[in-house]
């Protein structure tokens, strides 16, 4: 389905954010923000929310443990006591001081991994994945707000004359396949 | 926008703009490599593959070519080994505890600090590999059924969770290391000319594209990641001092070893990072970023570990005499007074008494001197480590065993090698690699940078 997209392009940080406020408060929904570096506070102004990769993390985490507290019961109590000084482990609960240091470096294993994976996975980065950035411009120094027609409830010629004076350096129509 | 007070220094001088950091980080990667490069690149992999070569002929001839005996079973390997990990501190503190601090100087250090790290934990990892002798049996330090009956390795023993607390750092620091490599990546992919450049990068950078969303998620990661790595970093070097002091041989058997360990760590490891920025700065032209004021920060934490590890020495030294065990108060006294005395006081002398000089400002601001005692710091705790180990084990209760280390030419050239490879894959990095996180550096260009800083606008609140 053919589409219209309208792409701002802007040269500051700060002239993006107020720009989008602006635009935003104008009813326009702006589909995307594409910027070189994390820009604070333009999550909230179109409506991006947080991320629940924290908990995440925290489930992985609590595998990586888990696995980690079973395995380390089979090996070393359930199917081979093995006899250190005439001491074999009978309970894991009793010798669980030696047991610490591998079951925290194996919960942040699996954490981190686990959570690193979910990210790039959710991204859709991999290598290989084609950039999907409008302009090469966006990852040096220039900032680019995206507005789909088919999104919005207002008329086009609305929001270009809400664009106008948003201070954009560039202003691109394009229509997609 | 977050502003900061005006008396702190600007972390970046100059007048730059958002184009001039990705120009200057990204322009030495794109031109073509200066002749030094060449030559040092020559030296180290000519060191390098001296130190391969070795290593293939200690693994086809066995670990007696090294100067071990049968009183002195671990000398430079696991002193070598030692080294390394605790250099290998430096990066994932910066990048981790200096994140979660908020400390912005992090950004101009954090990613060759990083892959600083990286390498030399994998030079460390080489060392108890190849002391194993038959490498190619490496893979039973896993929990597999012992061949293949009923026993598996040892999870009482320390030896053991070093290799679940080494590997888990390597990977953990290489996947926080690359995730934020992902969008500095991405940068040099859309300005990448040259056809094979271009593919290269763009499979490097996994189609990054700097969505709003992703960097959200990115910022989160981050965080989680540094809130991950930090008592991972202070539980990396604790458990390596375990393999000592969890065993009876008097001067390994003490409680003080964890905390020892990690801060003689990160000291190490910042002076390695102060020995490779201050050329790199220069040689990359990156003086805008990473100067005096970055020196100095890393300088005072130099001092304050040095500190830490000074008070260890000497509370060791105390507490062998207060026991009242003879066993740990000779091990101390033939420390510093038996045949390996000059490996005692070189140990005393660079680990104690030089990082005292940064408490002089003009001292810690210079960079010729602090490149001087950046070295001396590198080797002062090398033979810290040399001194534990062998002067521990060289005399212990049965004075029949007692013996000498003499290391043999394999034990020097597996060490020389191993730091020609580190060396071979640091110039390989700062060749093809962005060695600043430039869109970090962006996001502080307005609070610290020193245009912004002095223009009329800065107090003002918009």
């Amino acid at each position: 389905m053919a589409e219209k997209i309208i792409y701002a392009m802007y040269g500051d940080d700060e002239v993006l954010k107020s720009s989008a406020k602006k635009l935003v408060s104008g009813g326009i929904k702006i589909a995307e923000v594409y910027s070189p570096f994390p820009v604070h506070g333009i999550d909230s102004i179109i409506g991006v929310k947080g991320t629940r990769l924290g908990i995440m993390a925290f489930l992985y985490g609590l595998t990586g443990l888990t696995l980690a507290t079973i395995g380390m019961r089979y090996f070393m109590v359930v199917e081979w006591k093995m006899n250190i000084g005439g001491k074999p482990n009978f309970s894991y609960v009793e010798n669980i001081l030696a047991f610490i240091p591998v079951s925290f470096e194996f919960t942040v294993l699996c954490a981190a991994h686990g959570m690193a994976i979910t990210y790039l996975l959710l991204n859709r980065t991999l290598p290989g994945m084609p950039a999907q950035n409008p302009d090469p411009r966006t990852t040096d120094n220039k900032f680019v707000l995206e507005i789909r027609l088919s999104e919005q409830t207002i008329a086009e010629a609305k929001i270009d004359e809400l664009l106008k004076d948003t201070g954009f350096e560039e202003l691109e129509k394009k229509i997609t396949e | 926008m977050q502003r900061e007070a005006v008396i702190r220094e600007p972390l970046i001088l100059g007048h730059k703009t958002y184009h001039d950091v990705t120009e200057d980080v990204c322009k030495p990667i794109e031109d073509k490599a200066p002749r030094m490069w060449y030559v040092l690149f020559t030296i180290a992999l000519v060191i390098g593959l001296y130190g391969v070569g070795s290593i293939c002929y200690l693994l086809g001839t066995g670990i007696g070519v090294w100067g071990l005996n049968k009183t002195i079973g671990w000398a430079w390997d696991i002193t070598n080994f030692v080294w390394w990990v605790g250099i290998g501190h430096a990066g994932t503190l910066i990048s981790a505890v200096l994140l979660l601090f908020r400390q912005k100087w992090r950004m101009a250090i954090n990613r060759s600090a990083e892959a600083m790290t990286i390498f030399a934990v994998f030079m460390a990892g080489t060392f108890p590999l190849i002391h194993m002798g038959r490498l190619w049996v490496g893979y039973w330090v896993l929990p597999l059924p012992n061949h293949f009956g009923s026993l598996w390795v040892n999870f009482n023993s320390p030896l053991l969770w070093d290799v679940f607390a080494i590997s888990t750092y390597l990977s953990v620091s290489l996947v926080f290391w690359y995730i934020g490599l992902i969008p500095d990546f991405a940068t040099i992919r859309d300005r990448a000319k040259k056809p094979v450049a271009k593919r290269m990068y763009s499979i490097l950078s996994f189609g990054w594209s700097g969505k709003a969303k992703h960097w959200n998620r990115f910022e989160l990661v981050s965080l989680v990641l540094a809130g991950l790595a930090t008592p991972l970093v202070f539980s990396v070097h604790s458990i390596v001092s375990f393999d000592f002091a969890t065993s009876i041989v008097p001067g390994w058997h003490t409680t003080i070893f964890p905390p020892y360990f990690v801060a003689g760590a990160v000291f190490s490891g910042f002076a390695m990072v102060q020995t490779l920025l201050l050329v790199m700065r220069k040689a990359m032209k990156l003086e805008a970023y990473i100067h005096t004021k970055h020196v100095e920060y890393m300088n005072i934490v130099i001092m304050v570990t040095g500190s830490i590890v000074g008070t260890a020495y000497i509370t060791e030294l105390f507490i062998s005499w207060y026991s009242g065990v003879e066993y740990e108060a000779y091990a101390f006294l033939n420390r510093a007074t038996g045949p390996y005395w000059w490996a005692y006081w070189s140990m005393m002398t660079c680990n104690v008494i030089s990082p005292q000089l940064m408490w002089i400002r003009k001292l810690r601001r210079s960079l010729l001197f602090t490149f001087f005692i950046s070295i001396i710091v590198n080797i002062g705790m090398w033979f810290e480590r040399y001194v534990i180990i062998v002067t521990s084990i060289h005399r212990d209760y049965i004075p029949a065993a007692w013996s000498m280390h003499y290391p043999s030419h394999i034990d020097i050239a597996v060490y020389i090698g191993t730091i020609g490879i580190f060396f071979t894959f640091f110039l390989l990095f700062a060749r093809y690699f962005p060695v600043l996180a430039l869109n970090e550096v962006k996001t502080i260009l307005k609070g610290s940078g020193q245009s912004y800083k002095e223009s009329p606008d800065y107090h003002k609140n918009h």
